[in-house]
């Protein structure tokens, strides 16, 4: 015997999705709450003219088919998780979503989405069955069995010492900020139907303006798995589950509550041209012939910006036309506070973007010098700061210790003791790249401080005559 | 056509802006963050909603809202986060949802590191969640293909309704390379004829993942088969580097194909006829084109990758055990070398 339905406002006519020889007949057991729920839910769909606006999320849960029912569109979704499919759906659509569901979805495996949905004051109703038993599992213990309760995992009664508490969700929900409207109803007899009725209108009210989140706890009926008749089963709610929680308002912000709308998404090619700088592309430096390839590794402490002196170099092999990878040290190798990274300059495709042998290694600091010295290429070069002192050279290999900071407080320009290594590594032409890569890296790098390019670039121009004393 | 240097995971917003996704939810997770920054950077300042999850859990099953009502929507992370969206997965591939998944690999199991590993191969491409489901894999090489691959795999999601991967690790998602901007930015529609959109039109549809009848859903895991064969005709991608005369054909896909193009340059400057076969899809994978090229007289496989044998399966798989596979790799966040795989394949060629 299942119970009937009789006023099906907003609710199918009849239940073809559920099939079978009652098709108006519902599929919960007699004397659940749930039918009641429904017609309230579908009652104000109706009457607010939503059912061409809305999504209900059917749970996991005896409501897992509260899409044979409603006449709207419907989404069916895994455990606990509605609350986070709304988000989805209300992020995307901007429209009305309802997550319904029951105590072991919402209140155990779903907390987290269920907070956090409220926390976020998501434009969502959440309709939270409570009848402190799982339905559909088959009557275990739920987050809101009472204590002494008996369920078939807690045949002795829920015992505090072992099971904890019940869990009180409208308390939980309302520690929140965000959410406007939180009460907890029931469906025991007709007076506190009467006002679950009120309840559930005036969620359905504010998601019709979007003023926000709303949580509808409705204290409900389950005399399967209670093991006792209906009427046995309404008693107990208002004599025992009452006490334990109480039927009332915890929040009601409605009136002072704004309405708000998500932005329209704009897919327009000319905002993305936008948003990524497009149309200022510097053009390549003309007439750039670059042939082979360079390898280049620089390495120093976190902080001397050895990273962003690899993407300056990166740059000019850009500008230069060039094919160019960047990569960085990143994970175990970072250990130590060291960094460094790998910029591969080169006339054809590259093939793996990890410097092993440089051509030319600029090492900031000596623990880098030491870790990198003997894996640059007989032939190569490797460029430290003179601040290291004596250093051992590896066979075959160049060395050229550069004063940095000392040449940037001569040039006036304390900071920029990066930009005159950027010089002595162009002065090396090892690179291949053309002076004027090197200066449009400049002019990139600081395109955001444009007062800083000239005295950048003058800084280049010491280095190079530096090194043209010097090696 | 604009070029800018950006970062791998920076050309992953991009190919998904460009491909009209007007959703992003995701959760920290390194090597993959900079994804989710730069989403929560570039959604904004077009209107695009983008929303910081409360896991990954949170992040797959918000996809699966946004993509039942027919928006664009993906989500990035990595190995233990992919292994908690394995769950919504089955439920996207369940209700037939077009959804992208991003995963910058990092190494395993458990915590394991954020150095950059291979080892999501077997979760990512073989299902991973509950079910008889695949999804699409893509596998890039490239910042430019991290870029295409995205744009590719929305492609992909919709015209067969399913949940597509792009399958990088971290040192792609790390590099910086030149990035040819798409032309055109894509207009999307919501297809109403299945999709639940708070509409009208579309206020009969049903997402669900539900058959309780076994026939129905036998029939309904059947007709996926059917898909996934065709999506196996139709989808395959593969590169091959000097494969036709090769007695040693190296595999590999991702990063480790970077390090293999330089490894086949490196042998053929010695005279060792060494070739590489890419695939660009992991799923579907290149069976044919390997059982092509084991047919070939005294071929050696050599797997090149920074997991445990994994891919080498799937090779021995696709051409049934016919000629040998060596395997090659790395594990726990440590890159291939090439040098590494210079060793193996003088080893292989008995120099
Ligand atoms: S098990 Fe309980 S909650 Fe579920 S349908 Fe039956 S009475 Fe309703």
């Amino acid at each position: 015997m299942s119970e009937k339905i009789t006023c099906t406002k907003g609710l199918y006519k009849e239940f073809s999705r559920k099939g079978g020889a009652a098709p108006t007949a519902t599929h919960y057991c007699p004397g659940c709450g749930h039918g009641i729920l429904h017609k309230l839910i579908g009652e104000a769909l109706a009457d607010f003219d939503l059912q061409d606006r809305c999504v209900m999320i059917s749970p996991v849960g005896c409501a897992v088919f509260a899409y044979y029912y409603f006449d709207c569109g419907n989404i069916q979704v895994a455990h606990g998780r509605a609350p986070a499919v709304a988000t989805g759906v209300s992020r995307a659509t901007d429209q009305v979503v309802i997550s319904y569901q029951g105590d072991g979805d919402l209140a155990s495996i779903g907390l987290n989405e269920t907070l956090q949905a409220a926390n976020r004051g998501e434009k969502i109703a959440v309709f939270f069955v409570n009848n402190t038993v799982y339905g559909m599992t088959g009557g275990q213990m739920a987050p809101t069995t009472l204590i002494g309760e008996k369920t078939i995992t807690c045949l002795g009664g829920r015992d505090p010492m072992t099971q904890g508490y019940p869990l009180h969700m409208c308390e939980l929900i309302s520690s929140l900020k965000a959410p406007v409207y939180v009460e907890r109803v029931a469906l025991s007899d007709p007076a506190n139907v009467r006002n679950a009725r009120k309840a559930v209108r005036k969620a359905m009210e504010i998601q019709r303006d979007g003023k926000g989140y709303t949580f509808v706890e409705v204290l409900s009926p389950c005399p399967t798995n209670l093991g006792i008749s209906p009427v046995a089963n309404n008693e107990w709610i208002n004599q025992e589950m009452m006490k334990e929680f109480p039927v009332k308002n915890f929040r009601d912000l409605t009136a002072e509550a704004m309405a708000f709308q998500r932005p329209q998404s704009d897919f327009s090619t000319a905002s993305l041209e936008k948003i990524f700088d497009l149309e200022t592309t510097v053009p390549p430096v003309s007439g750039a012939t670059v042939q082979g390839e360079a390898q280049v590794k620089i390495a120093g402490f976190g902080g001397q910006g050895v990273l962003s002196l690899g993407i300056m170099l990166t740059q000019a092999a850009q500008a230069a036309g060039c094919q160019v990878s960047w990569y960085p040290s990143y994970g175990p190798e970072q250990r130590g506070g060291t960094s460094n990274c790998s910029v591969i300059v080169s006339d054809s495709p590259i093939g793996s973007p990890i410097v092993y042998q440089p051509d030319l290694l600029i090492a900031m600091n000596r623990p880098s010098f030491e870790r990198f010295k003997n894996d640059v290429k007989h032939g190569g070069t490797i460029i430290y700061d003179a601040l290291m002192g004596e250093v051992e050279i590896p066979e075959g290999c160049k060395g050229i210790a550069v004063p940095a900071q000392e040449l940037a407080d001569q040039a006036g320009n304390s900071k920029g003791a990066n930009t005159i290594m950027f010089g002595v590594m162009m002065a090396t032409g090892m690179t291949k790249l053309p002076d004027e890569a090197f200066v449009k890296a400049l002019e990139e790098s600081f395109a955001k401080k444009p007062k800083l390019i000239p005295i950048n670039v003058e800084l280049l121009k010491v280095a190079k005559a530096w090194a043209a004393k010097h090696f | 056509m604009a070029t800018k240097l950006v970062k791998g995971n920076t050309a992953v917003v991009v190919g998904a802006l460009y491909a009209g996704s007007d959703c992003f939810f995701g959760y920290p997770i390194t090597p993959a963050s900079e994804v989710l920054h730069e989403a929560s950077k570039y959604y904004p300042m077009l209107g695009r909603k983008f929303v910081q999850a409360e896991s990954e859990e949170a992040s797959i099953n918000m996809c699966y809202g946004a993509a039942s009502a027919g928006h664009r929507v993906f989500t990035a992370s990595s190995g233990p986060g992919i292994s908690l969206m394995q769950e919504g997965i089955s439920y996207l591939a369940g209700a037939e949802l077009p959804t992208v998944i991003v995963d910058i690999m990092r190494a395993g199991p458990g915590l394991g590191n954020i150095g950059p590993e291979q080892a999501d191969y077997n979760q990512v491409v073989k299902g991973g969640g509950h079910g008889n489901y695949r999804c699409i894999v893509l596998a890039p090489n490239s910042v430019q293909e991290m870029c295409d691959a995205t744009i590719k795999a929305f492609e992909l999601a919709d015209k067969w309704r399913i949940p597509v991967y792009v399958l990088a690790d971290g040192v792609l998602g790390q590099m910086i390379e030149p990035l040819s901007f798409p032309e055109k930015a894509f207009q999307p529609v919501a297809d109403n004829s299945w999709a639940v959109a708070a509409t009208p039109e579309t206020r009969n549809n049903l997402v669900t993942s539900i058959f309780l009848d076994f026939d129905q859903l036998e029939t309904f895991n059947n007709r996926l088969q059917k898909k996934y064969a065709a999506i196996e005709e139709e989808e395959v991608l593969f590169e091959e580097q000097q494969t036709s005369d090769a007695e040693i054909i190296l595999v590999a896909y991702g990063i480790s194909s970077r390090i293999c193009k330089s490894a086949v340059e490196k042998a053929r400057a010695q005279g060792l006829k060494v070739g590489l076969f890419r695939p660009k899809t992991l799923f579907p994978f290149p069976k044919k084109q390997l059982q092509a090229l084991a047919a070939g007289s005294g071929v050696t496989f050599i797997s090149v990758e920074m997991s445990n044998g994994q891919l080498a399966d799937d090779i021995r798989l696709a051409i049934n055990c016919s000629r040998p596979v060596e395997l090659v790799n790395r594990l726990g966040g440590n890159l291939l070398t090439l040098d590494q795989v210079k060793e193996k394949i003088l080893a292989v060629a008995g120099k």
